[in-house]
This record gives C-alpha cells, structure tokens and sequence, in this order.
C-alpha cells in the first residue's frame, strides 16, 4: 500500500513548483545579455561553481553572514532552512534503506511514517529515527523563534520586522503548520504503533493513552500534505520564492555577473533572493534615528516583486549603503534603487494572480519621457588653463570655504603646476540629478565638464567633494586619474613633497558615504590622519559608519528628520571626546557641524594647519611654486 | 516711421483670472515645506546655475506662488539639483524636492513652455 488520497496535494505542489522553477530559470537565461549568458557558461565549468557550492552551503543553509550579525535570528533561519534541509536528506536516505524498495517518489519520503508505521523497532531503526525526532526538535525550536518574533520582533535581537501582505500571510500560516502538522501525525501514528523516539513516540504514546491515535493521525497527515502543498504553489507569489532563487543569485555572482544600471535578468533574480529577514531596517538610520520604517530596502523588493509604484520608496533614501553592506544574501540593494530611479519609480501593480505567476520583469524598463529640449543651453564656453593637476572644489566645497582654502594652500605647497579648475564657481558634476534619476540631463554637464578636463592637459584630477569623487570615476570617460583630495595628499606625504607637523590632536573620523562605502576609499583618509594626528575609533568606523543625514540622495527626507540623522551621527563621533570631528566631505562638515560643539574640519583644513613652511634647502624634492602659475590664487 | 517717442503702454492691471494656482496647489500638497518659503534669497545667492544665467529660484517660488506659471515653467529646466539651495535656506525648505515637483506639475498641466 503506497498510496492515499491525501498525498495528491503534495505532490500538485511539489511537482508545480519543480517545473515552475525550472521554467523560469529558462526564461532568465534566455533574458541575459550575450556577455553574461558566456559569464555564466565559463563559471559553470570553472572556479565559480565549486565557489557556489560552498557559498550555498554556508550562506542559503548554515546563513552564517546572519548567524554574525544576529545569532538569535541567524539561529532561527538556520534551524528552518538546513533542518529542512536535513529532513529531507535523511528521509529519502532513510525510504531507500528501510523502504520496500530503492529509488522511491518523494511522497514516500515525506510520508514514511504513514507507509511504515511499523518502522522503528529493531536498535539500527530506532536510531535513525532518534536522528529524524532529533531535526524536527531542531526545526520546532527554529519555529517557536519565528512565531515569537512575529509578535515581537524584540525576542530574537531585531528592532523591527517586516510587515507582511494577505498572501505572505497565507504562505506563512502554511509555512508555520508544515512541521506541528509533522509532528502530531508522527506522534499519533507512531503512538498507536509503538515506535518513534524520543519526541514522536514520548508525545504518542501519551496521546494514545487518551485518544484513538490511529484514527486521529489520519486528519494530520492530510493537514501536512495540504500545508506543504499550499506553502508550495504560493511560493513564485512570496517572499519564499527566495528559496530557490537565492540558489542562481550565488551562481550568477559568483561568475561574474553585476547588477549594472539596467533592469535585467540579474537584478530580476536579486529582487526575488530577498528573504525579508529584516537586517537592512535594522541597519537603516532612517529607521533608528529618525523612525520611518516603510522605505527600506526589504520593502522597497518587496514593492518590486508586487510591481507597485515605489515612487515613495526609492526617493526617500540616503542611498548611504549601510544596508548594502550588511544584506546576509549580497544583493546589490543601492543599484538596484538607482535602476528604480532612473524609471521614477513607476510600476504597474498586480492586478490578479495569474500576473503574479507569469511576470517575468517586475522591474520597469520605461523611463521617463525625455524633455523636448536641452536644459542646460546656456553653459558658456570655457577655455581652460593648462596644468598638470586640475583641482575641482564642487559645488559643496564653494559653501565651505575653508576647505577650498586649505586645498589651495596645500596644492602650493606641493610645487606642482596646478590649476582650478572652478574657481569662480564651476558647473554641478552632475551625480545630484543622476541620483534623481536623470541620467540624461546629468550626461549634458558631464559632457561640459569632461571637454574643460580634456582641455586643461591634465593627467591628474583632484577632488574635494565625495559626491564628485564618485560620478568623476564612473561616469565620466576620461583618460585622467581622479583622485579625492585625501588620496592626494597620502600620495604627497608618501613621496614627502609635503612635510607635516604632528598636531598632537586627538580626532574621530566621519567615514563619508559616497567616499567609503560607495567608492571604497576607507584607508588613504585614516592614513592621513594618523600622519597629523591621534586618530581614535567611534565603534561606527569603515562599512558600519553613519550617514551625516546631508546627502543629496534623499529628495524627501524633511529638514527635522534630517537633524535627527545629524545629531545621532554628531553624537556618536564627539563620544570619545575628541579636540576635532575629522570628515573628507564638504556637505559632511556642513551637516555635523551644526549638530555638536566640537569643531568639525575637512582633513585637508587639519593637514593645512600642520604643513611645515618651506625651508630653504632642509627638504627633500621640495619645488618652489612658480609664482607665475599660482600668483592668481 | 517717425518715432515721436510717444507709445501706447499695456493697460496695467493684473488679471487675477489668467492666474492658475493649480502648480503652486500641486506642488504645496507634495512637498509640504515650499508653503515655509519667506523668499529671502539665499538660495538665489548661492546658486550654481545662478552663476551663469538668470535663474533665481526665489523668483521662481514667488511667481508660482502668485500663479504666474509661464516664467518659471521654462527657468525650472535650468537648475542642476546641486543642493546648494537646501544648505543656505533658513526655513529648511527641501528646495530639491521643490524643482523635481515644480517639474511635474509643469508637465503634468502643460504650462512647460520648453
């Protein structure tokens, strides 16, 4: 007897989402651009897939990136996914030894105990099913976490949980009955026959001392089998679809392929890899400083997957990256935002479910309709001098000018023969109207900036501002090297054209987020100022450091939030009570400095004041500035 | 022609009807904080586009204010989103957000004179 009515659903389910997942992941690769469809052959057979083997192991089924950042939470998606996990390894294992033959459905291993109730009586058989009561306990105890955190997120470590829709709702119910539904139709069955281990047979033997186990088991093998199947044709619709999804994201970046600045089949399989574990609202300062928690990244994939419109969503963001860094699966979140941006955010819903299922690119490719006519036609024509270094303050750095006025000092100093290259007010870089999404307006002053750059001569380009540092190197084709003015001066102090007092000040230093985690310049500004100065941690330092609350990224953030963001950051970098406040970004030292008394400077303002004035011949490759070059400034 | 230096002036009266506050209502409805302009300049001051061309955003807040949408609906074009503006102004008016609705509204009622 190897058959009952009640295993249909199950495998309605099962065999659904088998060739459901198997179909999409045709039309993904069929949807890949030609360079990543020969990325991923190339990983297939190289280095990349053993990498992802190993990776999925670590990271779909131990999630050791969460089990890091929170144990309790890491312990409760581990306890589901490799308990699961588990569970279904040493069933099938456990069909093909004691079954009646080898190589057996699946159905025969989910339902074992309903095809063998007798199983479990000799030593070797009990056993293992001592092993099988031991992962169940494992994935109940996962489960209690997870009910618990539902209705306190507090519980396991996490300030904030998701919110969830009706049919998370459902696949989640579902979800929460697979294993108690498990574990009662064990327990009754193996209670009515005498066998199971330490929790299937304790617990059925107790029920079968008051109830007819062997009849009430029945109804809790068909609440299984009708939870699993459920849980199964709900999944492509929920957030469980990261399931499987997870699984081609870790292959997929593992050969190479990036999320870009298109919509495409990538950020397609990112958007559907969110779990919704909730890391990123926890990270969020929007969430903990300032306390809106609707436009984080968790929801912003979630409106995604829905297809809504998240115009609300991807301007109300620092786009700072602090969720970027900790996202447990790797998704590319901020990318993902600008793609968002770049089509303003516009979706178009999902109206009925038979669109949930058959969608295959929730994110919208449809910009905006582009402006009949050139904005910026006014720009005059400049012609520029001729330098070796060109030196563009930014538009931030004109509102502070006592960084533009160290940078001038330092750049004499350093004898070369530089120029400014927007002395009396340069042209925007243009990353402001990228970040809010118009990429075709931004391309008309970087076209004005890069011809002034090409002009100049120059080989190097030196930056004050972040926010330029960032969309010089990536978005403009230039054959120059950029630099931010922190870089340049560890490369002066390195090569010691510049000497430099040490100051005997103890300093904390504000990472800036277009210079840290966007561009990945952390140590060139700390080097700086260990060089000058007595450089101390805040505990937010490097990936895990704060947003000043000033960026231009976010268009909706009001100006009472935006101090709130100010002054936790302020907080946090005047604790250890140092004499200044250290940041390498203009709009940084703006936003912070109104938030604290101690005084806020730019590192070049630090490196500045410590300069030793040139002596005669006591230096080394010390050039004295033409005068002629420099007698403007 | 004889230019005798006499001319027929326009008759000075301003025709509260041609005025449409519809941009000024839009815009006040999505960005809540244009409504705390008290139209000091700074923004016009320190701006980068200011720098090269006519363009005030003060003048711009003023005259959509008052319903006179044809001006700004052309300028509004010129600013780059610096962020500048959002720095200097006193009232901490998201002055950024305020040209990206002033945008829509002009596109959205057909007043953008591009």
């Amino acid at each position: 007897m190897h058959f009952d009515p009640f295993i249909i659903p199950f495998n309605i389910g099962l065999y659904f989402i088998l060739i459901y997942v198997v179909g999409r992941s045709i039309i993904w690769f069929r949807n890949l651009s030609r360079p990543d469809k020969l990325r991923l052959q190339r990983g297939f057979f190289g280095m990349a897939f053993g990498q992802s083997l190993k990776e999925i192991f670590l990271e779909s089924l131990i999630h050791r990136k969460i089990l890091k950042t929170n144990l309790r939470l890491g312990y409760m998606h581990m306890s589901l996914a490799f308990g699961w996990f588990l569970l279904i390894l040493f069933g099938t294992i456990e069909a093909d030894i004691f079954g009646s033959h080898h190589l057996n459905p699946p159905h025969m291993a989910i339902f074992f105990r309903f095809f063998n109730p007798d199983h479990g009586k000799t030593a070797f058989e009990n056993g293992y099913a001592f092993l099988m009561d031991l992962v169940l306990a494992f994935i109940l105890s996962g489960l209690i976490l997870a009910i618990i955190k539902r209705f306190s997120s507090k519980s396991v470590g996490m300030k904030k949980t998701t919110r969830l829709k009706h049919l998370d709702k459902i696949a989640l119910a579902s979800l929460w009955l697979i294993f108690p539904s498990r574990l009662l139709a064990e327990s009754l069955t193996s209670g009515a026959y005498g066998t199971g281990s330490f929790l299937t047979g304790t617990l059925g033997a107790w029920f079968n001392s008051f109830l007819p186990a062997k009849q009430a088991a029945y109804p809790f093998w068909w609440l299984y089998s009708l939870s699993l199947g459920t849980f199964f044709v709900l999944l492509p619709l929920t957030r469980y679809m990261h399931i499987p999804t997870e699984l081609f994201l870790i292959f997929m970046r593992n050969s190479g392929i990036r999320t870009g600045d298109k919509a495409g089949t990538y950020s397609e399989v990112e958007v559907h890899s969110c779990s919704s574990c909730g890391i990123c609202i926890d990270a969020c300062q929007m969430s903990f400083s300032a306390g809106i928690n609707n436009i984080q990244s968790a929801y912003l994939l979630k409106a995604i997957r829905k297809d809504e419109d998240t115009s609300g969503i991807v301007f109300n963001c620092l786009m700072c990256g602090r969720c970027d860094v900790k996202c447990p699966v790797g998704i590319e979140l901020t990318s993902i935002r600008m793609i968002q941006r770049r089509a303003a955010g516009a979706g178009n819903g999902i109206h009925n479910i038979w669109h949930g299922y058959l969608r295959t690119n929730p994110v919208p490719v449809t910009a905006k309709q582009p402006a009949s006519k050139p904005s910026y036609d006014f720009l005059p024509a400049r012609k520029p001098e001729k330098a070796d270094i060109l030196y563009f303050a930014g538009c931030m750095t004109h509102l502070t000018p006592s960084i533009k006025n160290s940078m001038v000092k330092i750049l004499d100093a350093s004898g070369m023969k530089w120029s400014f290259m927007d002395e009396d007010g340069g042209v925007c870089c243009g990353r402001p109207l990228m970040l809010a999404g118009n990429d075709r307006e931004a391309r008309e002053l970087i076209n004005f900036n890069s011809r002034l750059i090409w002009k100049s001569g120059a080989h190097t380009l030196v930056t004050s501002c972040p926010i330029c540092y960032k969309v010089f190197r990536e978005s403009y084709y230039l054959d120059v090297e950029v630099l931010h003015h922190t870089q340049f001066i560890k490369q002066l102090i390195e090569d010691e054209t510049v000497k430099m007092n040490y100051l005997n000040k103890r300093v904390t230093y504000h990472s800036p987020c277009e210079l840290g985690r966007n561009s990945g310049v952390y140590d060139e500004p700390k080097e700086v100022l260990r060089h000058v100065a007595d450089l101390e941690k805040t505990g937010y330092d490097d990936g895990n450091s704060l947003c000043c609350g000033g960026s231009l990224a976010n268009l909706r953030l009001q100006s009472p939030d935006k101090h709130k963001i100010a002054s936790f950051a302020a907080a946090a970098l005047s604790a250890p009570a140092p004499d200044y406040i250290a940041t390498a970004c203009p709009l940084c030292k703006k936003t912070i400095s109104a938030e604290t008394k101690i005084r806020v400077a730019d590192i070049a303002e630090i490196v500045a004041e410590s300069i030793v004035k040139p002596v005669a011949n006591g230096m080394k490759k010390q050039r004295i500035p033409n005068p002629i070059e420099t007698s403007k400034v | 022609m004889n230019r005798f230096g006499y001319s027929l002036s326009k008759a000075r009266v301003i025709d509260y009807d041609a005025n449409n506050h519809a941009v000024a209502e839009y815009i006040a409805e999505k960005e809540p904080s244009f409504r705390l302009c008290i139209a000091c300049g700074g923004c016009a001051a320190t701006c980068t586009t200011g720098n090269f061309t006519e363009f005030s955003l003060r003048e711009i807040n003023i005259l959509i204010h008052r319903g006179e949408n044809r001006k700004p609906g052309s300028d509004i074009r010129k600013c780059m989103l610096c962020g500048k503006c959002i720095l200097v102004c006193p009232r901490g008016v998201n002055t950024r957000n305020v040209v990206i609705t002033a945008r829509e509204a002009f596109k959205k009622f057909g007043i953008n004179a591009l």
